[in-house]
């Protein structure tokens, strides 16, 4: 049958699609390039604003060149100690071998790293890390990594799509065929056909009242590829950071470096005592987030909180000079934002929305997902991490496997050279699908429906749960989504910020389904999922992840077995004991 | 979606600020449409924007991110003044007179508070990127006081403010002839790079347009960074420009060596 939906709707080839423009997306798509194949990178903002730039400490590789004795097996073991052994083994080891090479790389493409007395790259320590491994730029590293890529990026020949979104991945026979989206500015479809699809959209905290994440973190990869069959696993595992800004309110949500810890901030609560000294007497500060969280979390519900329910979190010790050379971003930005001078006194913090440790299953080696031909690297997809992710292992996450992805993505073009075909139904439904809140008279108010979103998963599946409270969450999310049907928005379709949204919650609420769903089959406390009425380890679950996928139309949840790490890799650990 | 319930409960305790906030398209009628937004302690000017968004004008046209004055996407001009809205304070702002929130001039309309930067990003295409002095893949020798200059400029966060502001790209609207304070800035990141071995000089003379800067250091005062855009990136290309182009003993010396 002959496909015309090329005669009614723009339409862009390419061997590649990336999909998200932060440094994995980027990286990913640099990658691509390299290999010769034709790249469309989609972003759903301007090119350079994703989230990478809101990633501050530093970039985690064992360079060792502060501390000699780092190296690859060093920083693996605290990788597998920080995610609570449920991380992909692989991955944590592909992660720990590759991410010096990946910071030397990004030094060759432009990056200016702060530097060693002897002229080397810096390294800083940070939560969970045995060594100083932490290479940074003061505390804006991530702007300096997005900025490396973009720069060498708009000069690989890839074709970047600025301001576009994309909503639903099309298929032929089981085997991805390209993607289907609008442009922001316009509202006008479009529609991609591609042999490999790289999603690399970031993870899903604007479905939380209180996060660090931005609009654009709605869960549209995950969406997506649920969609089309693709296997989501560990999607309880959302990393709470311990420090975001509690007061004043412009700034509540914002997020404090953990590098003020790496550089020796202080937590204290409203007696003047250093309470992680009862949790961690060891690491104290520097203990890993998900401790450091519910720490947090503890003493303001036991009324040793501050003023305004947070903690105070105090570097101010070690000099204004120090402070404003190390911190300068945090320094100048709490003075300007919030009239809080961090040279003088303490902040105001508690735990904020932070990372999505759960998403697409993938092949450790190849970052291609359950789906062929589709594959996905950085926040959105999954294993990595395990049950809680460590400051710094993002940003390397998002360089190695953004280049995995990409080579991925060449090898799969090699070996399936055929060309796949998009069906008009296909498109044609997903025109409808988008179109509809603008026929839907007097239905619900897209920005009132993700505030109830957000309140709720706040409330009930956030930092700590229960039963009861997943329970009714389930019920709530169940009748959001029904709601989210009935969304109706006004005006054109031009630049239309409502009607983004009203796209942007189907995916949110598919989301946070599967958050409560793995929430409530998880009965242990591990990482970043904390069971009030199942505290502590479990044998059973310290062996299996949470799976998600979709059954003719339901959600199923499930679990799998933890790929078994190979005789040599856990000979590491006995040695270490 | 009305936002009456609280407005009445806030009314007796909160200060209201009026806000004229520009509407409109290159197709659409335009001017200035007015709302009141009940002030909290701490709030910016893009907190008011998404309370009009979320009570009044659900399809009001405006870019953010991060809303940490991290990302440069917020850049619009607030009582004429290029501002990023998500670092503008509403108590640093006379609310006894409306809040004006307009679109950066300086750049086609898109709608509403959106207009058009793609020009910004065809500029960096133009650029000779980073290019290596040492092509193996060991670690390199740099000294800190060596990068100090050239991490000032990659502070950038491309927010164009300083683009919006200079009145060659404003008001003389000479885009073809000139790339603008950001990226003048960038050329400077690399020219002063010490490990970069291409030469931009040329380029940066003859269609970067140096010379048409005329150092009002506008472009400096608007930074949200703080990078001293005329002091150090600017003027000093401007002498190397200087140097290359019209020093007569090193002119001689390139006729010397047939290097015009």
């Amino acid at each position: 049958m002959v496909q015309n939906y090329e005669t009614r709707y723009e339409c862009h080839h390419h061997d590649v699609l990336v999909v998200g423009a932060g440094g994995a997306g980027l990286r990913a798509a640099i990658e691509a390039s390299a290999q010769g194949l034709s790249v469309g990178l989609v972003c759903k903002s301007l090119l350079g604003k994703a989230h990478t730039v809101m990633a501050e400490g530093g970039v985690a590789a064992a360079m060792a060149n502060v501390d000699g004795e780092d190296g690859w097996q060093t920083h693996f073991k605290d990788t597998m100690h920080g995610g609570k052994f449920l991380n992909n083994w692989r991955m944590a080891q592909i992660h720990a071998q590759e991410s010096p090479d990946r910071i030397r790389e990004l030094e060759r493409w432009g990056a200016v790293f702060d530097r060693t007395e002897s002229g080397k790259i810096l390294q800083r320590p940070f939560g969970g890390h045995t060594y100083r491994r932490l290479c940074h730029v003061g505390d804006h590293t991530g702007l300096e990594l997005i900025r490396t890529l973009q720069d060498k990026g708009v000069h690989s020949g890839m074709d970047v799509y600025m301001e576009a979104t994309i909503t639903h991945l099309l298929m032929d026979n089981g085997r991805i065929a390209g993607a289907f989206g609008y442009w922001r500015e316009s509202g006008r479809f479009i529609v991609f056909s591609a042999k490999t699809v790289i999603l690399a959209t970031g993870g899903i905290g604007k479905a939380y009242s209180v996060t660090s994440n931005s609009w654009e973190y709605t869960a549209d990869g995950h969406a997506a590829a649920y969609r089309v069959g693709a296997e989501l696993i560990d999607m309880e595992f959302v990393q709470f950071h311990p420090t975001g800004m509690v007061w004043p309110n412009g700034v509540k949500g914002l997020l404090i470096t953990e590098a003020v810890r790496g550089e020796g901030g202080q937590l204290t609560n409203s007696e003047g005592e250093r309470f992680m000294k009862n949790v961690d007497p060891k690491r104290m500060e520097l203990s890993t987030r998900d401790i450091v969280a519910k720490a947090i979390y503890r003493e303001v519900k036991e009324g040793r909180g501050s003023p305004h329910g947070g903690v105070f979190l105090d570097i101010s010790h070690r000099g204004a000079e120090f402070i404003k050379k190390k911190l300068p971003g945090m320094y100048r930005q709490l003075l300007e934002f919030a009239d809080v001078d961090i040279t003088k006194g303490p902040m105001e913090v508690g735990p904020t929305t932070h990372y999505t440790m759960g998403g697409l299953r993938v092949e450790a080696d190849s970052a291609q997902t359950t789906v062929p031909g589709l594959f996905a690297c950085g926040e959105v997809a999954a294993g990595m991490h395990g049950a809680n992710r460590l400051g710094g292992n993002s940003l390397s996450d998002l360089l190695v496997f953004g280049r995995r992805a990409g080579i991925g993505a060449a090898d799969y073009i090699r070996q399936n050279p055929g060309v796949p075909v998009i069906r008009d139904e296909d498109v044609d439904a997903a025109a409808r699908e988008l179109i509809t809140p603008f026929e839907q008279e007097n239905g619900e108010n897209p920005y009132e429906l993700h505030r109830e979103l957000q309140t709720m998963m706040q409330a009930k599946v956030g930092i700590v749960r229960q039963e009861a409270d997943l329970q009714s969450a389930l019920t709530d999310l169940q009748g959001l989504a029904e709601r989210a049907r009935r969304v109706s928005v006004q005006g054109s379709r031009q630049f239309n910020t409502a009607w983004h949204l009203a796209i942007d919650l189907g995916s949110m609420i598919l989301a946070s389904q599967a958050v409560a769903h793995c929430a409530l089959q998880r009965q242990e406390s591990r990482g970043g999922h904390t069971r009030l009425d199942h505290e502590g380890y479990n044998d059973y679950w310290a062996r299996h992840n949470s799976t998600v996928r979709q059954e003719n139309g339901d959600m199923r949840i499930g679990v799998s077995e933890l790929p078994q790490m190979p005789e040599e890799l856990a000979k590491l650990f006995e040695e270490a004991v | 979606m009305t936002p009456e319930s609280e407005l009445t409960t806030s009314e007796s305790t909160q200060p209201i600020a009026t806000f004229l906030v520009f509407r409109g398209s290159a197709e659409e009628p335009q001017g200035f449409q007015e709302f009141k937004v009940p002030v909290e302690e701490g709030m910016v000017v893009l907190d008011a924007v998404h309370y009009i968004q979320q009570h009044f004008a659900p399809d009001l046209a405006v870019r953010w991110n991060c809303k940490a004055a991290k990302c440069g996407s917020c850049s619009a001009e607030v009582n004429g003044k290029p501002s990023l809205m998500c670092k503008t304070r509403m108590d640093a702002l006379p609310l006894d007179e409306p809040v004006r929130v307009s679109p950066l001039k300086a750049f086609p309309l898109t709608r509403d508070l959106v207009t058009d930067v793609s020009w910004n990003y065809e500029q960096n295409k133009r650029i000779t990127p980073f290019t290596p002095k040492d092509e193996n893949t060991d670690a390199w020798n740099v000294r800190q006081e060596d990068v100090d200059r050239v991490q000032e400029f990659r502070r950038c966060i491309e927010c164009f403010l300083c683009q919006d502001v200079c009145h060659v790209v404003r008001d003389h609207d000479q885009k073809d002839a000139f790339v603008g304070p950001r990226f003048l800035v960038r050329l400077a990141s690399l020219e002063m790079h010490p490990m970069d071995a291409a030469d931009r000089i040329p380029f940066i003379k003859e269609e970067a347009g140096s010379g048409l800067c005329n150092i009002t250091k506008c472009c400096t005062e608007v930074c949200p960074e703080h990078i001293h855009i005329t002091d150090n990136a600017i003027i000093p290309l401007k002498e190397r420009v200087v140097d290359r182009y019209y020093d007569p003993v090193l002119w001689f010396l390139r006729k010397l060596r047939g290097k015009a």
